[in-house]
């Protein structure tokens, strides 16, 4: 005999981790139209290896394989892999960051639910701490050719020229190193509107998957808004002070992976803070620190240090900003 | 008059179910062969039998008194034989039996004579009194005895509870519908006895007819009685389990956060449940007794609806009258968030028992296979209380119970809304359920060191004491000894002197022990 409650609302983890998938497909569209299907290359090969990584590793522990393995769960950190991950880079990088991600952050912390860390972003660090040159090579916005995509993916040689550019963080940063003006070095063709030609639609793409999430209560406002305020605040300050050196928050928001980060990694929700002020710090700081790591710090993108980097202070965050329980909310009543 | 505009914090909106059972007026039941009718009715004690087998009851009888001031009494449901007292099995979780009385009905329902109370002239400690010697205790499920709530008194709001926010039950909605009157006259009676001054009745906005009976209601008395020392309203609560919650539904007429560790009449409201209030009016203004109750019976039975059914009948022959469908489970007392399994289906109906539902695979569906928690949250966001669940449960796993009780683990109503929306399928309530009794255990095992610490060492004091008084008795001795040599002139003592010395010795010691002051243990560390 069973306890109460006796129903349930008919959810499940499944649900929640398809709903983030179908969210990622505006985004997924939007990449194959701008940059070329690479990407969907490196989305198979993510998921298969992701896949079998879970299983094999669910097997390894002895727990049961088919209930965890369709959970969604592994699909989905393959996917932000891969869409984290340049989309050119051959396959055994991809190969070499799923299991980064699988088994080492997800799997040796315990398996889903378990793991302190953002297992896409901690991949993409390790990765970039690796191969720091196959991860600065982008694809170029308007190279939609497959073929020598597909050549790059599969390990031909690296003949990269007519392919990949830099991307909008990049440019903007050896600009700057050269002495120029934000205004000097945004005057080039590979910038668009706001943000890298090409990519700004691809972070306008997430956008509309991150307010379909919204829309359907997966995640809560509080990290897309406190990662855009965090970010958006540091950025409208330094530009404001001094337009020449500093981009503009729209350029910043518009760039790298801040769109992708502030609706589907500081979100995650096992990684990340769990009340609703902790979220809003969680995401807010995220942003902040993501804002100085692009400016002032080694790497051109700086949201996965970022992540990882709060990742650690959750702990302290969720114990701090417990919210206030039913009859205590206020301390004058007898 | 609209709810307190504050928005109430989490909650959830099931399926309600409720047409089923709502769409028919309240029937009676016939008699049953025999009614088995516990001694425990109330949240309280266990009353004591004063019939023997064999005695003829009268309906309306009294056949338990209440062994202390806080029970309740019990009484015949109709007339007939008492045809046994002992343990039989009770709706309760564990599936203990307990002290009941079976009575084999006459069919003649022949009814006591009833005491007629001039409610106007009444004491209120009169009144309050035959609240409990009828067996007034709260119909909304918690049984809790009402003279208590109402003997305190120091209250100013009466909160009327009619909002049965629990799915598939219905029996408070067709109680209000057909008896609104009696309903607001037992409320206003509780007014009077609460010493409140304004009514307030709170009904789920998903009962129009309800709200607007108790309405009708209102006018027509606020029409006789031109000037009332009681203001009453009726208020119309957004439907949101666990709306019908008391501290939540004070919180939505009043404003007023009451904590769970707190009584609300430290904040001046009491609330009672509709089934009370009209139990109330039954019992002060006819003299009734409680002996029967407003069930609602339905799930997978053909003949969903309320009935008025008397305290101690079978649960399983009442379902029968309903006709059961094909592919019943387990029958559920009270509703499927916070109601429990049937451990017997011949269990009896009792004055908790609100509603049995019968269950099946298609309109309750078995839990899935609990999952691992992804700290989603969906949890702290549906939960009333403002907790976060899936914290508790993480500490609650760990056993780590000091932080489980710092996170408000005893402010838990175990209303299930955390369970009903985790995608993860796990049973939160159960884990709290265990956490809150390891905590208890501990702290009962932690008294018990602590009385076998205060013994220990009081047992130490106490050798140290006697050690203590034995040198002291021996040192006085030796002085006298040498007192006696030293006076003595050759040396020798005196055996004179050694005699009265001895003596007053005794005598002093037996004074002492008269005259000693009681052991007083070493103060508590």
């Amino acid at each position: 005999m069973t306890n109460p409650p006796y129903i349930h609302q008919p959810v499940s983890i499944r649900r929640v981790m398809l709903t983030v998938l179908v969210a990622l497909i505006p985004g997924i569209v939007a990449y194959v139209y701008q940059v070329g299907a690479g990407i969907l290359v490196n989305l198979s090969i993510a998921t298969v290896v992701a896949l079998v990584a879970e299983a094999g590793v669910l097997w390894l522990r002895a727990k049961p394989v088919w209930v965890a393995l369709t959970d969604g769960s592994a699909v989905v950190a393959a996917w932000l892999v891969a869409l984290t991950l340049p989309s050119i880079v051959p396959w055994w990088l991809t190969v070499t960051a799923i299991l980064v991600a699988i088994v080492g952050v997800k799997h040796l912390y315990g398996g889903l639910g378990q793991n302190p860390f953002n297992p896409a972003m901690a991949a993409y660090c390790t990765m970039i701490v690796a191969y720091p040159a196959l991860m600065s090579q982008w694809p170029a916005a308007g190279h939609t050719d497959f073929l020598p995509q597909l050549h790059l993916i599969l390990g031909g040689s690296r003949d990269i020229d007519g392919v990949t550019g830099a991307t909008a963080l990049d440019a903007l940063r050896t600009g700057l190193r050269n002495s120029q003006t934000v205004n000097n070095v945004l005057n080039n063709d590979i910038f668009g509107v706001v943000g890298g030609r090409g990519w700004e639609w691809i972070a306008l793409a997430y956008l509309v998957g991150g307010l379909f999430l919204l829309a359907r209560r997966t995640i809560t406002w509080h990290q897309p808004v406190g990662f855009i305020a965090g970010l958006g605040l540091i950025a409208t300050v330094s530009w404001l002070i001094q337009p020449e050196r500093f981009a503009s928050p729209l350029f910043h928001l518009a760039s790298g992976g801040a769109m992708l980060a502030s609706f589907f990694i500081v979100t995650d929700p096992v990684s990340g803070a769990t009340t609703p002020w902790g979220k809003f710090i969680f995401a807010f700081c995220v942003g902040l620190l993501a804002w100085l790591i692009r400016v002032f710090g080694v790497y051109p993108e700086g949201v996965a240090f970022a992540v990882l980097l709060m990742n650690l202070f959750v702990p302290l965050i969720d114990m701090k900003t417990q919210p206030a329980v039913f009859g205590y909310r206020d301390r004058k009543r007898p | 008059m609209m709810a307190n505009p504050l928005r109430a914090r989490g909650g959830i909106k099931p399926a309600h179910h409720k047409t089923e059972s709502s769409g028919q007026a309240i029937r009676r039941v016939p008699l049953p062969a025999r009614l088995v009718v516990p001694l425990r009715q109330d949240s309280q004690g266990t009353a004591r039998a004063i019939v023997a087998v064999g005695d003829k009851a009268l309906k309306g009888q009294l056949i338990g008194v209440p062994e202390e001031a806080r029970g309740t009494a019990v009484h015949a449901p109709t007339s007939g034989t008492v045809v046994g007292i002992g343990p039989y099995p009770v709706p309760h979780p564990s599936g203990l039996d307990a002290l009941c009385v079976v009575i084999e009905p006459d069919g003649e329902e022949r009814q006591i004579e009833h005491l007629r109370l001039d409610t106007a002239r009444a004491s209120r400690d009169e009144l309050i009194a035959h609240l409990q010697h009828s067996g007034i205790v709260g119909l909304g499920g918690a049984v809790f005895p009402s003279h208590i709530k109402l003997g305190k008194g120091g209250v100013d709001t009466l909160v009327i509870n009619g909002a049965e926010c629990e799915p598939w039950i219905t029996c408070d909605d067709r109680l209000m519908r057909e008896q609104s009157g009696a309903v607001l006259s037992g409320a206003r009676l509780l007014a009077r006895l609460a010493g409140a001054q304004r009514v307030l009745i709170g009904i789920e906005d998903n009962k129009p007819q309800a709200i607007a009976a108790m309405r009708e209601a209102t006018r027509e008395v606020v029409e006789r009685e031109a000037e009332s020392a009681v203001s009453v309203s009726v208020v119309s609560v957004p439907a949101r389990y666990p709306a019908g919650d008391a501290r939540q539904l004070i919180r939505a007429l009043t404003g007023v956060e009451i904590p769970y560790g707190r009584r609300s009449d430290a904040f001046g409201i009491q609330c009672f449940n509709v089934g009370t209030a009209h139990a109330v009016h039954r019992a002060l203004d006819h003299g009734e007794p409680l002996t029967s109750r407003i069930v609602t019976v339905t799930g997978n039975v053909e003949r969903p609806g309320n009935y008025e059914v008397l305290l101690g009948t079978p649960a399983n022959e009442l379902l029968a009258l309903c006709g059961v469908r094909p592919g019943t489970g387990h029958v559920l007392m009270g509703g499927p968030m916070m109601g429990f399994a049937l451990p017997r289906p011949e269990v009896p109906v009792v004055k908790a028992t609100n509603c049995l539902i019968a269950t099946s695979q298609a309109l309750f569906p078995p839990a899935e296979a609990e999952q691992p928690c992804i700290r989603c949250g969906n949890c702290a966001r549906v939960c009333p209380t403002g907790l976060q669940p899936f914290e508790l449960y993480w500490f609650s796993r760990a056993r780590n119970l000091d932080r489980v009780a710092d996170y408000h683990l005893f402010d838990c109503m175990e209303c299930g809304c955390c369970a009903y929306v985790c995608p993860a399928h796990i049973p939160l309530v159960d884990y709290f359920r265990y956490a809150k009794d390891a905590i208890r255990g501990r702290d009962e095992e932690r008294r018990a060191a602590d009385r076998a610490r205060a013994r220990f060492e009081f047992r130490g004091f106490r050798i140290e004491r006697e050690k203590a008084e034995k040198a002291a008795r021996l040192a006085a001795k030796a002085a006298e000894t040498r007192a006696a040599q030293a006076a003595a002139p050759d040396g020798q003592p005196d055996a004179q002197a050694l005699i009265a010395a001895a003596l007053s010795r005794a005598q002093a010691q037996n004074g002492a022990a008269a005259e000693s002051p009681p052991l007083s243990p070493p103060p508590e560390s």
